[in-house]
């Protein structure tokens, strides 16, 4: 298990990258101590379960569920575009997204 | 005929009894809906369980229903009765939020399955209720627009996330809602505020329509005034959905059928399971003294009390702050400001992605903000197997502590929240606080067990409500209901009426509430 679980102001500031969230100075200053109890109280329980112990990733067992494959009726480019915050020409309009880093 | 004192007893009848009348012909639907509409206009803006109210949608419903009831097509009992439904649940032309900016102005241009059913079975949507961002909170103080009140007293939280329903039901501005347990937000928000709601076996309600917040754990499900309402209620929303992948693909149990047979009081040769796990250290002494007197009452109808024991469910809560999370960050991702919601766009040539961080920071609460960073945090390399990796191994224990505590009992029984409503303001900035409230609501829904919170009287110590939970194996939901409804009717003779006559009028009442005797032992 980790030694220390916390959050410090520069892995919340990271985190918060991960995560798409601009947070302002005062909201990491907020938000780290709080997020570093939370963690605190839920890293109890990281030596609990032994190694043989199979993960439940699901509250009830599924199998694949399959359908068949007909053409049923969906949303039309008109409906699916209302609630674009810009749209054009039928399609979704974005911002640049050539320039960034990766 | 006096008009007010007609509306006054429209609005407390149940979902059951205004069915009837609807099917006898002696009020309509247009009447009911409307009564509840003029009850939201007194009173909702103190209670503030309503995010949108469709007055007109809500009517021509109904005078859609009564013209079915008139010529003997009705679609359904509950063709009709109108319902109220949480905003978490996408309606064709009426906004849902999630109680979140992000969100806000949003019109789905589609229907959760759920809501589909509502329309199918003829039930006119009132409106949509209040609730935590994203259902993240046990306060519904999340809500971007503002908390909703507690109607038994209005400087007091009305549970959460789904706060508004319940409020909503105590108010008696809707005789049924719908509601979503993720980690007790039906059944936390039923006690403390004297209602009845039921979380459903895992995949039992469609989530098809359902703004996901932790899709593994996620259940909608009624909430009501009385046991049997929810049983209706549950007939009409629940059965298999091929939309939802995890939809359980047989029929439902006859809940309505175990609703009236528990009603009749007799629960010989049922084995109750006291949790010893859920009650003792952290819970308020009034709210066990009314939980073991609800324990005396099943025993006094015949049922048999074991005590179980369910070691890891000391570790739910833990567990569920980290799959939760971990799931909510995942599925939180499609708000990203590009095909629907708020997009917030910084000066300069911003990218998509600085139009993302922007609006995600302007969008989101600060409870929202916490759980998607703690769930990416949660899914890091380097912590997932310590973190993740080991809820999921936990969630196993708890699974199996509950099959093993079902070979001695056929329902396990708990308070449901360890304490009554606290004050607004209270816990809102103190998150670990905020989660205690649903120590004993979790384990259900990380094993995916059905389960029903049903009032258990007023604590001593406040004169407010408290719950009791009552669980049973999944896909058995129907021992919840003739469970819940057996104790119902043993404590509605102890009282001499619904605990709900015991609130304090609400401002803007027209009517006087029955006077009742409300009995002297307690």
């Amino acid at each position: 298990m980790p030694e220390t679980p916390s959050i410090s102001r520069e892995e919340l500031a990271h985190l918060a990258t991960l995560a798409r969230i601009d947070l302002s100075d005062a909201e990491l200053d907020h938000l780290a101590p709080q997020l570093s109890v939370i963690l605190e109280s839920v890293a109890s329980i990281s030596d609990v379960a032994d190694d043989d112990i199979p993960p439940t990733s699901h509250a009830l067992p599924l199998t694949n569920v399959f359908r068949a494959d007909v053409v049923v009726p969906g949303l039309t480019a008109e409906e699916a575009l209302s609630g674009a915050p810009e749209q054009e020409g039928q399609r979704f309009k974005v911002p640049r997204i050539l320039g960034d880093e990766q | 005929m006096n008009a007010p004192q007609v509306v006054s007893d429209l609005i407390r009848r149940t979902a059951a009894e205004l069915a009837d009348a609807l099917a006898a012909g002696e009020t309509t639907s247009v009447e009911v809906t409307q009564a509840h509409l003029d009850r939201i206009a007194a009173v909702d803006g103190d209670v503030h369980a309503f995010l949108v109210v469709d007055a007109e949608g809500a009517l021509s419903q109904a005078a859609a229903a009564d013209a079915r009831r008139a010529t003997g097509q009705a679609q359904s009992p509950l063709d009709g009765v109108p319902i109220a439904v949480k905003d978490v649940m996408a309606t064709k032309g009426l906004p849902t939020t999630c109680g979140s900016r992000i969100l806000e102005g949003w019109v789905p241009p589609y229907d959760a399955t759920v809501v589909a059913r509502l329309r199918a079975a003829g039930l006119p949507i009132l409106g949509k209720t209040n609730m935590d961002e994203f259902a993240m909170g046990s306060s519904t103080e999340h809500s971007a627009y503002g908390p909703t009140r507690n109607p038994w007293d209005l400087s007091r939280i009305p549970g959460g996330s789904g706060g508004g329903s319940a409020a909503a039901l105590a108010a008696y501005e809707a005789p049924l809602a719908i509601g979503t347990d993720t980690g007790g937000s039906i059944r936390q928000p039923g006690a403390v505020t004297g209602t009845v709601g039921v979380k459903p076996t895992y995949g039992g309600v469609s989530r098809y329509g359902l703004v996901s917040l932790a899709n593994s754990l996620d259940q909608a499900g009624p909430v009501t005034r009385t046991v049997l309402d929810a049983a209706l209620l549950h007939t009409v929303i629940g059965g298999h959905d091929p939309k939802d992948s995890t939809s359980i693909d047989a029929p439902l149990p006859d809940l309505v059928g175990a609703a009236r047979r528990g009603a009749e009081g007799d629960l010989s040769g049922v084995r109750v399971g006291v949790v010893k796990e859920l009650g003792g250290e952290g819970y308020q002494d009034g709210v066990l003294t009314r939980f073991q007197e609800s324990v005396d009452l099943m025993v006094a109808a015949g049922a048999e009390v074991v005590e179980v024991s369910c070691p890891n469910f000391v570790h739910a809560l833990a567990t569920y702050y980290l799959i939760l999370p971990a799931e909510a960050s995942s599925n939180l991702a499609r708000f990203d400001a590009m095909r629907y919601g708020l997009r917030v766009t910084p000066d300069g040539d911003p990218s998509a992605e600085d139009v993302m961080r922007a609006t995600r920071e302007a969008g989101f609460g600060d409870e929202v903000k916490r759980r998607i960073i703690l769930g990416t945090y949660a899914l890091s390399s380097g912590y997932y197997d310590a973190y993740y990796g080991q809820a999921q191994k936990v969630r196993t224990l708890i699974t199996r502590d509950f099959e093993q505590a079902f070979q001695h009992a056929d329902v396990l029984v708990s308070p449901t929240a360890p304490t009554t409503a606290f004050k607004l303001g209270e816990k809102v900035d103190d998150p670990l606080a905020m989660y205690l409230n649903d120590l004993a609501t979790i384990p259900a829904n990380l094993s995916g067990v059905p389960g029903i919170s049903v009032p258990s009287g007023l604590a001593d110590e406040d004169g407010l409500p408290a719950g009791v939970q009552i669980l049973a194996p999944a896909t058995a939901d129907d021992r919840v209901y003739r469970v819940g409804a057996a104790l119902e009717a043993a404590l509605l003779q102890k009282w001499g009426g619904p605990l709900l006559d015991q609130a304090r009028p609400l401002v803007g009442e027209v009517a006087q509430r029955p006077s009742r005797d409300q009995g002297a032992s307690s």
